[in-house]
């Protein structure tokens, strides 16, 4: 039987006070999903709110209306406790049509709420949903369980800008204010902040920004008027640490930790790249802020770009090349160029779903062993991986820190999860970044000794000598070089020397790194949750619910996965079980292994979607069983 | 008072690096490489301030030649570490070192995207027809029947004609030279050095051991007269012994006549700044040995002012500075929206 929030007694509205709650919005990509979850976000957070959001939405740019394929998501996760993810299962699931229950049903908790617009249920989009004849998910049972609040968005909205003026499409595109509104209500919360959103959004079209505050208001006394709603939720403010915070997204903070570090170091950034997604937001980003002296080069193809940033780099900016997998296995070659050359270069890779084309818009963390291992000739790169949206930016000024102090191109790690999902950010200060030491080579006299450009120093680091300067002329290339003149060398002893030298250049820096920590957990145990990358929210969840509930749980999260942190096989060795999540096929598990020689347990999901915290606490539950 | 520094004349030897050459004996490079660093003394170019980048190739090894700044890179990606660095660094002098492999196959891509963004560099493309350092395949410019290693029963593919392509890849400056010419080779060098953009000089180069002669009907004495046409900006189209021959336009079509035929006003004459006619010119590619072959030119086809690239980049960061003020990395990290917690 489907429980219909009919009447409620006496108009007596329950007002329920909630820890957490996990919102997912949903529809066609045309219905402004991302917006109306953008704008729940913001007010959520002024509120004091922790969050967790995470964007989903469809590889097709407009697929066609009414269609599954063209389901667009925003998953919202706020609370008055601490937050680590977007959230397992969405409390409430809105949709604005039948293929958006259709696809999304599935994230909804057993007893959730559906807020549904009728509207898009009718037959036309029954049918564009694939539902057989005269089936209505509304009422064939499907829903039974849960709790259905069926809303005619449409027309409603419809009805309230009757007078405005505005043609149909117009008033149409408003009614995810209705949506909004109306959770706004129900989560009490206040319109000010989306009010002076559409304020300035519009300021330029002032019809637009009535018909928007109206229609928002519409949904929100909806809620009030309509008798059909017995619970109000209040979520208080979470216990966060006093301070001035902004939500960031994944794209945006790694967009913004590069320029930090060009601009603690005073070396210009240079982005060459090529679009590709769910990368493109970083060069988005950086060709905003010029102002900075950043320049980003949209190149021809994936090559070019970062052959632009190594000859960017040779020149003495800060080279920076991003993309995803399939662009990143065409900047192989060049990624062994910047080996050799042994310059400072920035490669991010924001992973998706491969192999191949793969899942353009879904998440993955399977091109580890591209970054460790994807290029021709012992060519050793240290990678770093971002664990969380915020965290994106510490690793993006990390990477450059390394790259430049350590004369190496350097992997930096993170996914579409992270890249696309936010989370509150507390604001740090330029004077608080850690310094980043450069050191340009010296002019020399014709009298002083021959520049050697391959000479290394007590960090097996060799001079960054770039055009300009008096005396350094210099050749650099692929080919194998003399040790110390650079000259090229065929010399077999000569050659095994580079490679070892090359090694050891990028293992030394375990000694500029910090050592592994402990998240949580005692420092000895019965199983050691190991991760890395943007599998951090859930497993640290996962870690605190067994904690909790008594098992001797740890977790560690590696973020520097070439070279190890120094202490980590000794760290790993202390607990009688290593449990890693990872989504992709058991990648990180196989260095651990081969290293350490671990008998460590995989759990792995490779379905293009996060794992989920549940996932992870049944898993070490049956490793401890 | 300063005393008054007398500075050593600055000599081609100058910009040889100390590194052994390593062309076959005989290889068409050695000319090229020699009248390029006669050209460096010549224009007294800062050897601090030149980087010389390349692909791979034989005639990729150029870089390690010359004592300035270079960079010897992968294959058929010049162009793209010429944008990267010409990009961050405006002010460098960069030429770039490529072949008929590097540029017209593997680097067909960033060869004409080079081009069209017109970043201010010096592109010396040896043209060979062949591969060399591979041991003698044939290339994108050999021509149609080619039999080489790869192709013992003769090539199928259709050759590229690099200046029409690079006409059609809207280049601000093409000429074409020969490594057996380096008197005519001087000054197209110094042209292309003087220009404001990207010039691509396309120059025939002998290799005596996989294509020996490719070039010798254009660079032969005894054949060279009749089978190429120097062309000079303002001066008619004249060539053959001498200059009986001449090219006039019927139309569109280009026709050889004897000079004495024609009346001066109907005469060709060469201007370098019409895109038509340079790309007609870059049309005469006829094989030399069919009868009735249009003679091969030689010179600057076309010019144009362009505004660079780089300097487009660089323009827009300064507006932007101008406009939203310098850098303030503390406002940017705050973001547009902050909330405080107590």
């Amino acid at each position: 039987m489907i429980e219909r929030c009919f009447a409620r007694n006496m108009g007596q509205i329950e007002n329920q006070i909630k820890d957490e709650v996990t919102i997912l919005f949903a529809g066609d990509s045309g219905d402004g999903i991302q917006l109306t979850g953008g704008q729940f976000t913001d007010t959520a957070a002024l509120l004091g709110n922790d969050i967790s959001t995470f964007p989903n939405f469809p590889a097709e740019i407009r697929a066609p209306q009414g269609t599954v394929a063209g389901v667009s998501g925003f998953q919202l996760h706020f609370g008055s406790i601490e937050l680590f993810t977007p959230g397992d299962h969405a409390d409430v699931l809105v949709v604005m049509n039948a293929a958006a229950l259709k696809s999304n049903l599935d994230s909804l908790k057993k007893g959730g709420i559906v807020v549904a617009n009728i509207s898009g249920f009718d037959k036309k989009n029954l049918r564009l949903a694939k539902y057989d004849d005269g089936v209505n998910p509304l009422n064939d049972g499907t829903l039974d369980g849960y709790k259905i609040h069926e809303v005619d968005v449409t027309k409603i909205t419809r009805e309230t800008l009757k007078e405005s003026g505005l043609g149909t499409k117009a008033v149409d595109r408003s009614k995810n204010m209705f949506v909004l509104g109306f959770l706004y209500w129900m989560y009490n919360r206040k319109l000010d902040n989306t009010i002076r959103f559409l304020e300035k959004k519009f300021s330029k079209k002032p019809e637009l920004i009535q018909s928007n505050i109206a229609v928002l208001k519409a949904g929100y006394y909806y809620g009030d008027t309509a008798e059909a709603i017995a619970s109000r939720f209040e979520v208080k403010p979470a216990n966060i640490k006093a301070g001035t915070y902004r939500n960031i997204m994944g794209n945006e903070a790694t967009a913004i930790g590069l320029i930090a570090a060009s601009q603690k170091t005073g070396l210009n950034l240079f982005c060459g790249t090529y679009p590709i997604t769910p990368a493109s937001d970083i060069l988005h980003f950086l060709s905003k802020y010029k102002n900075f002296g950043v320049k980003t080069v949209q190149a021809e193809d994936e090559i070019a770009g970062i052959c632009a940033a190594i000859g960017a780099s040779f020149g003495g900016a800060l080279g920076i090349t991003t993309s995803s997998g399939p662009g990143i296995a065409l900047k192989g070659e060049a990624i062994g160029l910047a080996n050799i050359y042994e310059i400072p270069l920035v490669i991010v890779n924001v992973q998706r779903g491969g192999p191949s084309t793969g899942l353009p818009t879904k998440t993955e963390q399977a091109d580890l062993f591209q970054a460790l291992y994807g290029r021709n000739g012992e060519s050793p790169i240290p990678v770093i991986a971002a664990q969380s949206p915020k965290d994106c930016f510490s690793a993006a000024y990390e990477a450059c820190r390394i790259a430049i102090e350590h004369m190496t191109p350097v992997f930096l790690l993170t996914d579409g999860y992270i890249a696309n999902g936010s989370e509150p950010w507390e604001v740090i200060k330029s004077e608080d970044l850690p310094d980043i030491e450069v050191k340009f080579a010296e002019p020399r006299e014709l009298e002083d000794p021959a520049f050697l450009p391959y000479k290394r120093n007590e960090k097996l680091v060799r001079p960054w000598a770039i055009p300009g300067t008096k005396g350094l002329a210099h050749r650099i290339g692929g080919l194998e070089k003399d040790f110390e003149t650079g000259n090229v060398s065929y010399d077999p002893e000569n050659h095994e020397r580079m490679v070892k030298v090359r090694q050891a250049k990028v293992d030394k820096i375990a000694d500029y790194i910090p050592e592994q920590e402990l998240d949580a957990g005692e420092d000895t145990g019965d199983v050691l949750l190991l991760s890395w990358g943007s599998t951090y929210g859930a497993v640290k969840t996962a870690a605190k619910i067994l904690i909790n509930e008594g098992e001797k749980v740890s977790h560690a999260h590696v973020k520097y996965l070439n070279p190890l942190p120094k202490n980590l096989g000794e760290l790993v060795k202390k607990f009688d079980k290593v449990v890693m999540p990872e989504m992709n096929n058991g990648q990180f598990i196989k260095i651990i292994r081969e290293k350490f020689l671990v008998d460590a347990i995989g759990l792995n999901k490779i379905k293009g979607l996060p794992f989920v915290t549940q996932e992870i606490v049944k898993k070490v539950k049956e490793v401890l069983a | 008072m300063m005393p008054e520094v007398k500075e050593k004349k600055i000599t081609a030897k100058d910009y040889a690096s100390d590194q052994d050459v390593k062309w076959c004996p005989g290889c068409g490079d050695y000319s090229i490489l020699k009248q390029v660093q006669s050209v460096c003394a010549e224009l007294a170019l800062k050897k601090d301030e030149t980087v010389f980048i390349s692909g791979i190739g034989c005639s990729s090894r150029f870089p390690y030649y010359m004592d300035t700044y270079g960079m010897h890179s992968i294959h058929g990606r010049g162009p793209a570490f010429v944008m990267g660095l010409k990009t961050a660094r405006p002010e460098l002098n960069v030429w770039m070192i490529t072949g008929d492999g590097d540029s017209m196959s593997i680097g067909g891509n960033h060869f004409i995207h080079l081009l069209r963004r017109n970043v201010d560099v010096n592109v010396l493309l040896f043209n060979n027809q062949i591969y060399g350092l591979t041991k003698g395949q044939y290339s994108p410019t050999s021509e149609q029947g080619k039999v080489t290693k790869s192709t013992p029963y003769g090539s199928i593919d259709h050759p590229f004609n690099p200046l029409s392509l690079a006409m059609g890849a809207e280049a601000t400056f093409v000429a074409r030279t020969m490594d057996r010419d380096p008197k005519h080779m001087r000054p197209i060098l110094i042209e292309g050095e003087k220009h404001r953009g990207t010039s691509l000089i396309e120059i025939y180069q002998n290799c005596n051991i996989f294509n020996d002669g490719a070039f010798f009907p254009f660079t032969e004495k005894t054949t060279k007269a009749d089978n190429t046409i120097f062309i000079e900006h303002g001066k008619p189209l004249l060539f053959g012994a001498e200059h009986r021959k001449a090219i006039v336009l019927d139309g569109f079509t280009p026709k050889v006549v004897n000079t004495a035929d024609v009346a001066e006003t109907e005469l060709w004459i060469h201007d370098k700044h019409d895109r038509v006619k340079a790309s007609i010119l870059t049309r005469f590619f006829d094989d030399p040995r069919e009868e009735g072959a249009l003679p091969r030119p030689f010179g600057i086809f076309y010019q144009e002012k362009r505004p660079v690239y780089e300097e487009g980049v660089s323009a827009q960061v300064e507006k932007h500075v101008k406009e939203k003020g310098g850098p303030n990395l503390n406002l940017l990290l705050e973001g547009p929206n902050t909330w405080t917690i107590k």
